[in-house]
């Protein structure tokens, strides 16, 4: 059961829906949005795109296994508190890098955004390991 | 700093050991073996200070809030237990590069192998208690993953098991010991309480604390009745038998009991306790080791009694039976070692480790025979080895006992009759005679399979010779520290004609005719091998078989794979558990003001409820899975319409994503083939109807009460100060609370990994049926 429209559709949603994805993760942190709600966002990206065309398609498109893509981020999450250990600060105590564009204002870069991208992959991966494992049985 | 690197080296180079093996290939033990050889070079240089009384500290903080740092103290027992422990290491590395060579998991037994090296030394030189304690539990730990390390062999698993619980459960009794102890004495290092002993002894708590840390100690180092771990811990490689299970890792009780002798040792009861377990031990290990024909069952049964011997003295607690605790425990890591080394070495050549088809060895082996034949003759105590010395001493230190001094000597000296027999058994008997057919036809080994023997053996027969290499500089300040006051050490190899002299005679005779008629003993001794069905083993057995069909029996019961059934108990039991205090110390005001909700608010519980109702009434499940849908998405619409974005952006994502898994589900289950019978409709109606109710009650309740003040005031406050974010919900998610949501995303990924299992051992199956 496989609609032309549908997968004409599923071509420009899915990039559009993983900027959004990506969109979310990044602004998360002043406005609404984040890592978890960013992962949802990525992962029904690609279940759509499995569902418009196959699972194969899906997976091939992903690039990386969904165990990885959980190994990767929960090494990032935890990553992100040794990063602080290192430099003397209590686990998970996010270090800060405040810098000003002109232009575009002020920037907080920290820890905490390693942390985030590390749930926003924790979140695909194991949305997308089981709609993928299920859609392959 | 350089104690810091000396321990913790051994966990990087761990890390590393399976590229190490991939880069060096088969010469990967020499090069292994260089840490351990530094670390005893490093080790060597405190000699000098030691001997002058002084010892070294040093300590960096790692959870001050608790009482926990990371520091070291070393101590002439430190120092010695620090150098067998790096010393046999050297060898081990080197000996185990030879015997697993070509082995597809080198690298693996290295990892492990370093990681428990590590572990002991963090033992024998930690200072604080809890570090201490720590390391104790890795040595259990890294020594659970060497039993195993066959793991395709299930003996290897039921062993390493076995020891994992034994010394687990005795290491949880430690821990509690130890705090209560750190509470008696106020100090939670172990130079801090030994000077606190008058406190702690006459503390309420003094004899729960000593049986709670004997606990600890005497499953690690084996004695009666938790001994059977160790022989079924010789499912383990050879060189691991070598070194965890005769050298280091059995002596970390030892080590225990000879660290806390000054703090808490020295009373009646402790005096009491530690000369009948050692004395039971030290007997039963010997007995129980003639009646073996494997070479490495042989000498695990050998080690028990020497562990029993060591607890021995120390209970006996003199200044010469401390003096003979220490000698005789170099004594035996130096022949124990070899001797396994060498029962590793036979097996890898020949094939067997039988010693009834084992004969005429020398001429085809005669370097291991000679390394072999000089750690027999140490362990059987004849001079001039080491091993004369340790003999002699023990019986001083076993004559010197106020009360029962006879009984104790006469168990002394058999289980040393026992020691030269098997000595002659396992070191002397596989060389001499006729040459056997074996599985395999033996070579001389390669040098990194004889160095190990050979260099104990020239290290037993130079001590022996000439004590005064040792006695002053490392033997006084160990037996100093274990009696926690200065002790005068000189060793002798001749101490004229006395009643030790006499005995050891004796027990050398006597040894040696029991050796000749040997295969009448182990027939005679087999007799009593029915009584095994009565010992700690058996319980052991039973008590698993229990917890077995304990854990099956309650699965079937809780989880009995309908989902239904799970859900009902969850309900039932949150039901049944938070009625009471909800009615007796709930403030419940069922009459809200509701003049504030807008028509919209309204409308959308309306949708809310009667999508419910559909659910629960639809025929289909797709009408069902629809019906919930709309739930879902009516509730987050109402946190919208409150204020909370996330929340809702969070709830309408799931809720597609769950449509699609079901859509993704259903399609492959059959139609309803029934629905549910009426009672058990209206059973679960009442259920579900409770739970709706309460869980109604409870948001009212919390609503009205408040038990402590909201912290979300100081979120809104602190959120862009302190952690720069506007959004306080991805605040409190990445910062605040960052740890809570490593401990989710954990749980996530489980389940995910769980799922993923599940659904791969079904098509597993599948698969397997098709064929």
């Amino acid at each position: 059961m496989k609609s032309l429209i549908l997968q004409t559709a599923t071509r420009s949603l899915v990039a559009v829906m993983l900027l959004f994805s990506i969109f979310l993760l990044l602004r998360g942190h002043d406005e609404p949005g984040g890592g978890f709600i960013g992962g949802l966002v990525g992962a029904a990206a690609f279940a759509l795109y499995a569902i418009a065309f196959d699972v194969q398609s899906a997976r091939r498109m992903l690039g990386i296994r969904p165990q990885m893509m959980i190994a990767i981020g929960l090494a990032m999450a935890g990553g992100a508190g040794i990063i602080s250990l290192l430099a003397s600060e209590p686990y998970f105590a996010h270090l800060w890098y405040h810098t000003d564009i002109p232009g575009f204002g002020e920037i907080h870069l920290g820890t905490f955004l390693l942390f985030d991208i590390g749930v926003f992959l924790v979140v695909i991966g194991v949305t997308l390991l089981v709609i993928l494992t299920l859609s392959e049985e | 700093m350089g104690i810091l690197v000396a321990v913790l080296s051994g966990f990087l180079v761990a890390l590393a050991a399976p590229w190490l093996t991939r880069w060096f290939g088969d010469r990967v033990g020499w090069v292994i073996a260089l840490l351990p050889l530094s670390i005893t070079i490093y080790l060597l240089t405190f000699i000098p200070d030691l001997a002058d009384g002084g010892s070294v500290r040093y300590s960096i903080e790692w959870i001050p809030a608790l009482n926990i740092n990371l520091s070291f103290h070393v101590d002439g027992l430190g120092l010695v237990f620090a150098l067998l422990i790096s010393g046999i290491g050297t060898l081990i590395m080197l000996y185990g590069g030879g015997y697993l060579q070509g082995h597809h998991q080198l690298g693996r037994f290295y990892l492990y192998i370093l990681m428990f090296m590590a572990s002991m030394l963090g033992v024998v030189l930690a200072d604080n208690i809890i570090t201490f304690f720590v390391f104790f539990e890795l040595t259990s730990l890294t020594s659970y993953l060497l039993i195993g390390f066959d793991h395709n062999a299930s003996k290897s698993r039921y062993s390493a098991r076995q020891a994992l619980l034994v010394t687990g459960i005795g290491g949880q009794f430690l821990l509690v010991g130890l705090i209560l102890l750190a509470i008696a004495g106020g100090g939670w290092e172990f130079s801090v309480l030994v000077d606190q002993a008058d406190v702690i002894q006459d503390h309420a708590l003094y004899v729960p604390i000593m049986f709670l840390i004997l606990g600890g100690a005497f499953t690690k180092s084996a004695q009666v009745p938790f001994h059977f771990w160790l022989p079924g811990a010789m499912a383990a490689p050879t060189p691991v038998s070598a070194y965890l299970h005769s050298a280091t890792m059995v002596k970390a009780g030892v080590y225990l009991m000879a660290r806390i002798n000054p703090t808490i040792g020295g009373t009646d009861l402790w005096q009491f306790v530690l000369v009948t377990f050692g004395a039971a031990t030290m007997l039963l290990g010997a007995y129980l080791a003639v009646q073996r024909t494997d070479l490495k069952q042989l000498l695990a049964y050998t080690t028990v009694s020497s562990l029993g011997t060591l607890t021995l003295l120390i209970g006996i607690g003199t200044d010469v039976a401390l003096k003979a605790a220490m000698v005789f425990l170099v004594v035996h890591s130096l022949y124990k070692g070899a001797l396994f080394m060498v029962a590793g070495t036979i097996d890898h050549e020949t094939g067997t480790r039988d010693i009834r088809v084992l004969g005429g060895l020398r001429k085809l082996m005669p370097i291991t025979s000679i390394g072999a034949a000089v750690a027999a003759l140490s362990m059987a105590g004849i001079p001039p080895l080491f091993g004369f010395i340790g003999k002699e001493l023990v019986y001083e230190a076993v004559l010197d006992l106020d009360t029962f001094a006879i009984i104790i000597a006469v168990v002394a000296v058999v289980s040393n009759i026992l020691m030269v027999v098997v000595a002659g058994i396992t070191g002397i008997q596989p060389f001499i005679g006729e040459e056997k057919e074996t599985p395999k036809h033996a070579h001389e080994a390669p040098a990194s399979l004889y160095i190990g023997p050979l260099v104990l053996g020239t290290l037993s027969l130079v001590v022996g010779a000439i004590p005064a290499l040792i006695d002053t500089s490392i033997m006084e300040p160990a037996v100093s520290a274990v009696a926690g006051q200065p002790v005068e050490v000189t060793l002798y190899i001749w101490h004229g004609v006395n009643a030790m002299l006499i005995m050891s005679i004796i027990t050398v005779a006597v040894g040696v005719v029991v050796f000749m008629g040997r295969q009448q003993l182990r027939s005679v001794t087999n007799q009593t091998n029915l009584l095994a069905a009565l010992g700690p083993e058996a319980i052991y057995a039973h008590l698993l078989a229990g917890l077995d069909w304990l854990s099956r029996t309650q699965t079937k019961i809780i989880q009995n794979g309908y989902l239904r059934f799970y859900f009902l108990t969850i309900i039932v039991v949150l039901v049944v558990s938070a009625i009471y205090p909800l009615m007796a110390y709930g403030n419940i005001q069922l009459a809200g003001d509701l003049s504030d909700v807008r028509i919209y608010e309204w409308v959308v519980v309306a949708i809310v409820l009667m999508s419910a109702i559909m659910a629960v009434r639809a025929q289909s499940r797709l009408a069902a899975v629809a019906a919930l849908g709309i739930v879902g998405y009516g509730v987050a619409t109402i946190y919208i319409l409150y204020g909370a974005p996330d929340l809702a952006m969070t709830q309408i994502l799931v809720e597609t994503l769950t449509v699609i898994l079901f859509v993704l589900v259903l399609y492959r289950l059959p139609q309803f083939a029934t629905l549910s019978e009426r009672g058990s409709r209206i059973r679960d109606a009442i259920i579900a109807g409770t739970g709706g109710l309460l869980m109604t009650l409870l948001v009212l309740v919390v609503s009205n009460e408040r038990f402590y003040d909201s912290i979300s005031q100081f979120h809104a406050e602190e959120s862009y100060p302190s952690a720069f974010g506007r959004n306080v919900v991805n605040v409190i998610l990445v910062d605040f609370r960052a740890i809570d949501t490593f401990g989710e995303i954990i749980v996530l990924a489980v389940a995910g990994i769980g799922v993923y299992a599940l659904l791969r051992l079904r098509l597993w199956e599948d698969r397997s049926e098709e064929k």
